[in-house]
């Protein structure tokens, strides 16, 4: 965790209508470290998709500052890669044009380059055999690999995930959430993941954030320290089960202050 | 889907057994209604003479160029006020006005700017059907999801990129829909500027045959820009299934 790929300072961020002001987060703090896998826990409401849009250059914030590597965002950008929770794709380009048309802005690759790089990442996201599918015909989970092969292809140096399998059913949450091990174990890319399910933060993370609602403010944070590479097996651990019961009690907690 | 098909014909038969049986057993007097058998004879003529293909081939050509005319200006117009906030707030108000104005009354100025020309043809279907192009395809553009828009902004596409290969592309089946409806209007004001100032076409037909109370000609006439409507319709709604194959595709499963 020598360098950091991201660094929040006091970020706040207010949403203003013409009647009141709103604050959804409150004096945050954070950072991602290079090859690092973050992961932001909270109940709804706590901001944490805010956050991740701010990082994500889609909104501003209203104080503070977010550095992506020493250089502060404005902007959405090509150095950082972002996954949504669903309807991402574009629905009338096949799977492999959807991960092909990430490439749209690299003049440095012929368009046969583009294909066979899409084609590569559809394969390492398990859908081989899929290329030439539109979206209307695959299922959410399937839509969501192709939206991860999308992310992965232009190989930027920081992911976003918004809660990118808060749709898919918990068989088909359990297989993305190996695939996410496996594919940025071997991207070694920095990620940062926001979710309210406790187990999958656990398991996927190095570090974990968890936040309080109402103003969104950094409640605790976590390092996991279980073994890597990491399987099922883990879930059932002693230190997986300390861990989760730790986030548990700081969720439980938040409540009765309310 | 055969179920289906046999329900839509019966709709139609029932119409024609009503004009049958009113028409036939004199119900009705074949001045006011002729009979199916009128109407046939009257196309038979038309056919053999060559005036119902004269005439259609005339008010197809009119109503084609007043469609590409009003098309080639809405669709830029309109998908920029669909897309940018500047142009809308220009465009918005001019547009929302003009379109209220009836089409029809503007057929005395059409008819001292430009005879009773082609042009006039095109300018009255060019103002009926124009403005309303405009602020559908405005509509069709700011109800694309904001989240293919953000997948856009993400992957750095520019403003411009966003709109041509983003926006527009999501955009183009109702845009699609849109022309579909507008071709059909395109029609009505065809006919409407054409029974008023014209020496040839359907509607200068349909207008013709009133001198002379000759019903069965008005009867065609009608009838053939109905089918000549039903007809593109198909093709409209054919051609979208050529363009675009991603919709409605069925689930594979994995």
């Amino acid at each position: 965790m020598a360098v950091s790929e991201l660094v929040a300072q006091n970020v706040v961020k207010e949403f203003r209508d013409k009647k009141k002001t709103f604050l959804a987060l409150d004096q945050i703090d954070l950072t991602v470290g290079e090859h690092e896998f973050v992961s932001l826990l909270g109940p709804s409401g706590c901001g944490k998709s805010t956050l991740l849009r701010l990082v994500a250059g889609l909104d501003k914030v209203s104080e503070g500052k977010i550095l992506l590597r020493d250089k502060e965002i404005s902007k959405p950008g090509r150095d950082r890669g972002v996954v949504f929770q669903q309807y991402s794709l574009l629905p009338w380009m096949h799977a492999w044009e959807n991960v092909a048309f990430a490439l749209k802005k690299d003049r440095t690759k012929t368009k046969q380059k583009k294909k066979e790089l899409a084609y590569h990442f559809l394969e390492l996201v398990g859908l081989k055999g899929f290329e030439d599918v539109y979206p209307s015909q695959m299922s959410g989970g399937m839509q969501q690999r192709v939206a991860i092969a999308r992310a992965l292809v232009y190989k930027p140096n920081l992911l976003l995930m918004d809660e990118p399998f808060g749709a898919l059913d918990a068989q088909t949450r359990k297989e993305m959430q190996d695939l996410v091990l496996k594919v940025f174990t071997e991207a070694r890319s920095s990620v940062l993941f926001v979710t309210h399910d406790v187990d999958e933060a656990i398991y996927l993370s190095d570090r974990v954030y968890v936040m309080s609602a109402k103003p969104g403010r950094m409640a605790k944070e976590i390092n996991i320290e279980l073994p890597k590479p990491r399987d099922w097996n883990v879930q059932l651990s002693e230190n997986f089960l300390k861990y989760k019961r730790e986030i548990l009690v700081e969720l439980q907690n938040q409540k009765k202050l309310k | 889907m055969g179920k289906l098909r046999l329900i839509s014909a019966s709709g139609i038969l029932l119409v024609l057994a009503a004009w049958a049986l009113v028409t036939y057993t004199g119900l009705v007097d074949a001045l006011f209604l002729p009979t199916p058998t009128q109407v046939l004879l009257e196309a038979k003529k038309q056919l053999d003479d060559g005036t119902l293909f004269l005439d259609i081939e005339m008010s197809f050509y009119r109503i084609l160029m007043g469609f590409v005319l009003s098309t080639i200006f809405a669709l830029p117009i309109g998908v920029l006020m669909g897309t940018s906030k500047y142009w809308n707030a220009f465009w918005e108000p001019l547009v929302g006005f003009i379109r209220y104005m009836p089409a029809v009354a503007f057929i005395p100025l059409s008819i001292l700017w430009f005879g009773t020309s082609d042009l006039q043809k095109f300018f009255i279907i060019f103002i009926g059907v124009f403005f309303q192009a405009v602020i559908m395809i405005a509509d069709n553009c700011k109800t694309v999801k904001k989240s293919v828009v953000e997948v856009g902004l993400t992957l750095g596409l520019n403003k411009f990129e966003i709109i041509k290969d983003i926006i527009f592309r999501a955009a183009l089946p109702s845009i699609w829909d849109t022309l579909r409806t507008i071709w059909g209007w395109a029609w009505t004001y065809l006919v409407v500027a054409e029974l008023v100032a014209a020496s040839s076409g359907l509607g200068f037909r349909i207008m013709q045959a009133q001198r002379y109370l000759s019903t069965e000609t008005i009867i065609l006439g009608i009838l053939v820009i109905g089918i000549l409507g039903l007809v593109t319709d198909l093709l409209f709604s054919y051609l979208a299934k050529i363009m675009f194959p991603w919709r409605e595709r069925e689930k594979i499963s994995n």
